[in-house]
């Protein structure tokens, strides 16, 4: 198993500039000073809002987000000029084929002993991106919990926006969006979805090549070993202490002897799998299967709205509940425009813009942001994003939400599949 | 100033790919102060050893490296020698100018949704052929043994070798040879392969051995048609490199001098083979074949060559169609709808990307052509021979980018300099430079030493010389030389993303960006907007010394 | 139009530690020298050093004086000796205009007149535009020895000039250029294979090899 790197090293670099100050001599002692306290006037005060507004006033903003997705990089444009027009900040959605590259350029910048000059000023990431920034002290915080709207996603009531994966929040990131894991099946093909992953095995022996996978180590992937494992062991509670406190073998034994069975019923009999949803996504465009998964619950009917999928696809939710989570936004410790990163990230929070993300004739995602504590005007608006074709998702009532694992299960299982599928 | 030049490049090209190389070498033996790993071994490489597959993913590295220019250079050579004499070569030269424009990434697109099993061939026989109402499960893309990412392979770097070919063959009097050789009896097939190919395949080698680099350690292709289970290890190598667990960046370092490694060793192969070949080779041009199956080898030379070029302009024809394609569902042979909104949704974020893209390309290529031009014609004037300057050309080009980008950026970093199209500009100058001077130098040597002597005796200065007589001589080399560094400069994905923090879009980061979650229409429009730009640039490369040398009937080079 | 002369004080060149040749001559204005031997003697070799062109990979010793200037160390622009070669070598992106206005030194008035002229004197008048590569074989030779003579030279290099033109076309050519040659009272110096090039020359013979 991997452990995640100490953080000595870290704080090393972090404390460079400390150890700098008190090698000062007198004479460029107030150099030193003066240097510190423009250095600490840069770090804004989030309990100050006010003057966090000032301070991100006519500053730019690197906002570092997956960009594989044209309705998510049109709806983050109309963000920024949103931001631009209310508080003249000139945001840049920089657009990332993996959210990992992000996190590997702030290292890289650590590395290089860059703490205050950085390149990523607001980063779209979670479970195991967060894990393993927030463990090396990457992250600027906490600062989350102060921002004006965050009193919206009702945290007392909606716990799960407190903890990422497991990881304690502790207000180093703020939430954005809701997701959770959906099938979604052709009925002009398959009568119909399989109740859940575990009846998934019945259901491929069934209808041989119509369903597959991501393959791991995938987000979605991995997402569905989850989903599986979860269904599969008896005592879960395991699952949410790290790794090394239990017997990795015997406890994920169910899962593999389940993916054994699976994999020869799999599109090209589990020789070959879709690099990531997208993919999985077209394979359902081009009618090679029948059956896939998505961890946007509209995925599908907005896409069947779009024309891209046919009139036939239903979407349905996994009957013995279904992992869910949050994805959030972070600041890193060394990011430019901390500022302005805070601005953006409340205004995402704010009920216009979640409207806007979860109207799926913009973005089409789910709202993080807790409706109920809204007027009835905006409950009403929210309520009518609903779409009304029948491939839309049912309402997540009675159906329970499944917590994500500890982050250090991801790592185990996409390593095990590997070592289990990948041909020597 | 000239003297500086030579010098200039070397820095360029070795300083940054060394530094880059270090600062992967020491995490590869367990050194990476800023994790607290400081006790060096050789965990890591053992680790790597252990990883699973690994020997699966070297084994299709290798492969790659070896089949693809292998194929290539055969099906180029069978096609020219079939060609010899005749006015295809004029008219494939017209062809291919064009098609070596199209970016990797977007040839591959366009070959995936062509072969795929829910592809446009399978939809054009089904169902009446065929009577597929569903795509047949076929493993076509991304097979176990990478068949289709070296058919991808071989289909783009055709007419890269193809278009060497070209440009040299009138340095060979190529015409003479084949003419003296029918006079000795031998068939034009014949008279090509053992009068002309001889002479031809040295000149070839050099770009043979860019090709093989970049065969071993792609990442693009691989991603979009190569094997996943396991990919070949350059596809790896990027995966760990991006991987959230920092340690495991120790074990991208060690395989990224593996990869370094796997390159090295295809090229040994190619070397090996070259020598154990060539006598062979010699012996068969000597026993006086003269036309026994020219018949055969007109053919094969001939249709595999179309088949090829054919299926690299249905792959960019397919695009054409995505590009506009409503929705579109097996087997219909055409959308049911056609639509622009791909263009639109692309249109409103196309400034920026597009106007740095120009950029780039532009600098680049009149930095490092204005350097190339330098450095040659002071080795020119001094006389040196040439291989002193070679290792450093070739540097970039055999040391995979996975293995040293990362590295670099981390230098960039150490050096303050801010991530931007200044920083972005350099590393293209980079990859731009060696391929400018592997397409100028061997034109820029060859000018018959005589033009310059001559001028020389007739009084003119060496700076009047090269201004009124060298320049304008190697007019169509030094146009072709643009447009392929700008082509270069427009296919770069992994040093725009790493140098640039990501901030400056190019075409192609953002047609990469989308391929990983985009439906297809607006990647085919991402992807036909990066193959119009380097087209215009091959199509003003190859008009441009036509339009200015229309009076001057020797300054139209002859082909065969 | 009094000439300079040309000589050549104990010349030789060696490659690789070998001695190519040896040579001592003078050579006087409107005289030729004809050197002669067979391939590898080292002719082409003699006419590179004269002319300020020889390969690094040859050791040359010896002094070149042209009238009373010492040739020895001087770029090849500033020697003023010209060369005609097997080809004639007309710039293929120039027209013959232009070809001819490449050689006249820059402090030369009336340029287009004197190309006019010079055309005009071997009778290809009103070829000034044509593209060189659409004349015949006689006369790009022409334009090619006029285009020496208009760069002034004081001494002349003939590498095999001839031996690419047919034979009818060859004694025309010949007989062309020695002649304007002596007229112009140049030194020449001619390297061959061609016993019948030496007589024309009319002038010392040296055989080398």
């Amino acid at each position: 198993m991997k452990s995640y790197p100490t953080t000595t090293a870290l704080t090393d670099v972090l404390s460079k500039p400390l150890r700098g100050l008190a090698r000062c001599k007198s004479r460029t002692l107030l150099g030193c000073l003066f240097f510190a306290a423009f250095a600490h006037g840069q770090q804004p005060d989030p309990s100050d809002w006010t003057a966090v507004l000032e301070q991100a006033r006519n500053q730019p903003l690197y906002f570092y987000a997956w960009g594989g997705d044209q309705q998510t990089n049109t709806y983050l444009n109309w963000v920024a000029s949103e931001l631009a027009e209310r508080h003249d900040i000139d945001m840049t959605h920089v657009r990332l084929s993996d959210t990992a590259d992000a996190v590997a350029r702030v290292l890289a910048e650590t590395q290089a002993g860059n703490s205050g000059r950085g390149a990523v000023d607001l980063l779209w990431l979670n479970g195991e991106n967060f894990a393993s920034m927030k463990d090396n002290d990457l992250l600027f915080g906490p600062w989350a919990e102060q921002l004006p709207n965050f009193a919206l996603v009702n945290a007392d009531a909606n716990p799960d926006v407190r903890s990422d994966f497991t990881v304690p929040v502790d207000g180093y990131e703020s939430p954005w969006l809701r997701a959770h894991l959906v099938f979604y099946y052709d009925s002009a093909f398959v009568a119909s979805a399989p109740a859940s992953v575990s009846e998934l095995l019945a259901w491929a022996e069934r209808y041989p090549g119509e369903f597959t996978y991501p393959r791991p180590p995938n987000f979605l992937g991995t997402t569905f070993l989850k989903q599986a494992l979860l269904e599969l062991v008896s005592d879960t509670s395991v699952l949410y202490t790290p790794v090394g406190d239990s017997d990795f073998n015997a406890v994920t034994a169910p899962l593999w002897h389940f993916l054994d069975a699976l994999h020869p019923n799999l599109l090209r009999q589990g020789r070959s799998f879709p690099a990531n949803g997208a993919e999985l996504h077209r394979l359902m465009v081009d009618g090679e299967i029948a059956l896939a998964i998505s961890f946007n619950p509209t995925e599908a009917v907005n896409s069947v709205v779009r024309g891209e999928l046919p009139d036939s696809v239903r979407t349905h939710l996994p009957q013995r509940g279904t992992l869910a989570n949050v994805s959030f936004l972070a600041i890193p410790f060394n990011a430019s425009h901390k500022a302005a990163a805070m601005v953006a990230a409340n205004f995402l929070l704010s009920p216009e813009a979640q409207l806007r993300a979860q109207d799926p004739d913009h973005m089409g995602g789910t709202a993080v942001i807790d409706v109920t504590v809204l007027s009835q005007q905006w409950q009403d608006q929210f309520a009518a994003t609903r779409q009304s074709h029948p491939a839309a998702p049912a309402a997540m009532t009675g159906t329970t939400a499944l917590q994500e694992p500890h982050p250090s299960w991801m790592d185990a299982l996409e390593a095990a599949w590997m070592a289990r599928y990948v041909s020597r | 100033m000239l003297r500086a030049a030579p010098a200039l490049m070397v820095i360029l090209l070795v300083i940054p790919v060394l530094l880059g190389l270090a600062a992967v070498v020491l995490p590869a033996f367990g050194y990476l102060p800023v994790l607290g790993l400081t006790d060096p071994g050789l965990a890591v490489w053992r680790e790597l050893l252990e990883v699973p597959g690994i020997g699966h993913s070297v084994a299709l590295s290798l492969a790659a490296g070896v089949i693809t220019p292998l194929l290539a250079l055969l099906l180029v050579m069978l096609f020219l020698a079939a060609v010899s004499g005749t006015r295809w070569a004029r008219i494939m030269r017209q062809l291919v100018a064009p098609l070596l424009a199209v970016p990797h990434a977007a040839a591959a697109f366009g070959l995936a949704f062509l072969i795929a099993p829910s592809g446009l061939a399978l939809r054009l026989i089904s169902p009446e052929l065929s009577g597929w109402q569903r795509p047949p499960d076929l493993l076509i893309l991304n097979d176990p043994l990478g068949l289709s990412m070296m058919a991808g392979l071989v289909l783009k770097e055709i007419p890269f070798l193809l278009l060497m070919a070209l440009a040299v063959l009138p340095q060979l009097h190529a015409d003479q040879r084949v003419a003296m050789a029918r006079t000795l009896g031998y068939r034009p097939v014949y008279a090509w392969l053992w009068a002309v190919a001889p002479a031809l395949y040295p000149l070839l080698r050099l770009p043979l051995f860019a090709v093989i680099a970049f065969a071993s350690a792609t990442v693009d292709v691989a991603l979009i048609l190569g094997p996943s289970l396991p990919p070949p290890l350059s596809v790896r190598i990027v995966g760990w490199f991006a991987d959230p667990d920092l340690t495991t960046r120790m074990l991208a370092s060690a395989a990224a001098l593996l990869q370094l490694t796997v390159t090295l060793s295809a090229i040994a192969i190619w070397l090996i083979a070259e020598r154990l070949l060539t006598p062979l080779l010699r012996q068969l041009s000597l026993r006086g074949i003269r036309r026994r199956g020219q018949a055969t080898i007109n053919f094969i030379g001939r249709s595999t060559l179309i088949v090829t070029l054919g299926t690299l302009m249905l792959s960019l024809m397919v695009l054409c169609l995505q590009a506009f394609a409503g929705p579109w569902r097996f087997p219909d042979n055409l959308p049911t709808a056609w639509t622009i909104q791909h263009w639109q949704s692309v249109g409103s974020v196309l400034s920026t990307p597009l106007g740095n893209t120009l950029l780039l390309g532009l600098t680049s290529v009149l930095f490092t052509v204005a350097l190339v031009l330098a450095a040659l014609e002071y080795e020119s004037r001094r006389g040196l021979a040439p291989q002193r300057l070679l290792w450093a050309i070739y540097i970039p080009l055999l040391v995979p980018q996975v293995a040293f980008l990362y590295g670099l950026t981390l230098l960039l970093e150490q050096l303050r300099w801010q991530p931007g199209l200044l920083v972005v500009g350099f590393s293209h100058c980079l990859f731009v430079l060696p391929y400018v001077y592997l397409t100028l130098a061997d034109p820029y040597r060859r000018l018959d030493p005589r033009w310059q002597q001559l001028a020389a005796a007739l009084g003119a200065s060496p700076m009047r010389v090269w201004w009124r007589i060298k320049l304008p001589l190697l007019l169509a080399p030094i146009a072709t030389a643009c447009a392929v560094g700008f082509a270069v400069s427009i296919g770069q994905y992994l040093a725009t993303l790493l140098t640039g923090a990501g901030r400056v879009s190019t075409l192609t980061t953002e047609a990469v960006a989308l391929a990983s979650g985009g439906t297809r229409g607006p990647i085919a429009v991402w992807a036909l907007m990066q193959t119009i730009l380097p087209m215009l640039g091959f199509a003003l490369a190859l008009a441009l010394p036509r339009i200015i040398w229309r009076h001057r009937q020797a300054m139209r080079g002859s082909l065969t | 139009m009094t000439g300079m002369t040309l000589r050549l004080q104990d010349i030789e060149i060696t490659l690789k530690g070998q001695r190519l040749l040896q040579i001592n001559a003078q050579i006087e204005p409107g005289a030729t020298l004809t050197v002669m031997g067979p391939s590898g003697a080292g002719k082409s070799s003699l006419l590179a050093y004269i002319a300020g062109f020889l390969a690094p990979e040859f050791q040359a010793q010896g002094e070149i004086w042209l009238g009373e200037r010492c040739l020895n160390g001087l770029p090849p622009e500033q020697r003023k000796v010209g060369l005609l070669f097997q080809d004639p070598l007309l710039f293929p992106h120039l027209s013959v205009a232009q070809n001819l206005t490449f050689a006249l030194p820059a402090d030369v008035p009336d340029r287009s007149a004197r190309v006019e002229l010079a055309l005009e004197n071997v009778g290809l008048a009103g070829f000034a535009e044509r593209d060189p590569a659409t004349l015949s074989g006689g006369q790009k030779a022409r334009v090619s020895l006029q285009r020496l003579l208009l760069s002034n030279p004081h001494a002349v290099l003939l590498d095999e000039p001839f031996s690419r033109l047919d034979s009818h076309l060859r004694q025309e050519v010949r007989q062309h250029v020695f002649q304007t040659l002596r007229d112009a009272s140049l030194p020449a110096i001619l390297v061959t294979h061609d016993a019948e090039d030496a007589r024309a020359a009319d002038g010392t013979v040296i055989e080398l090899g």
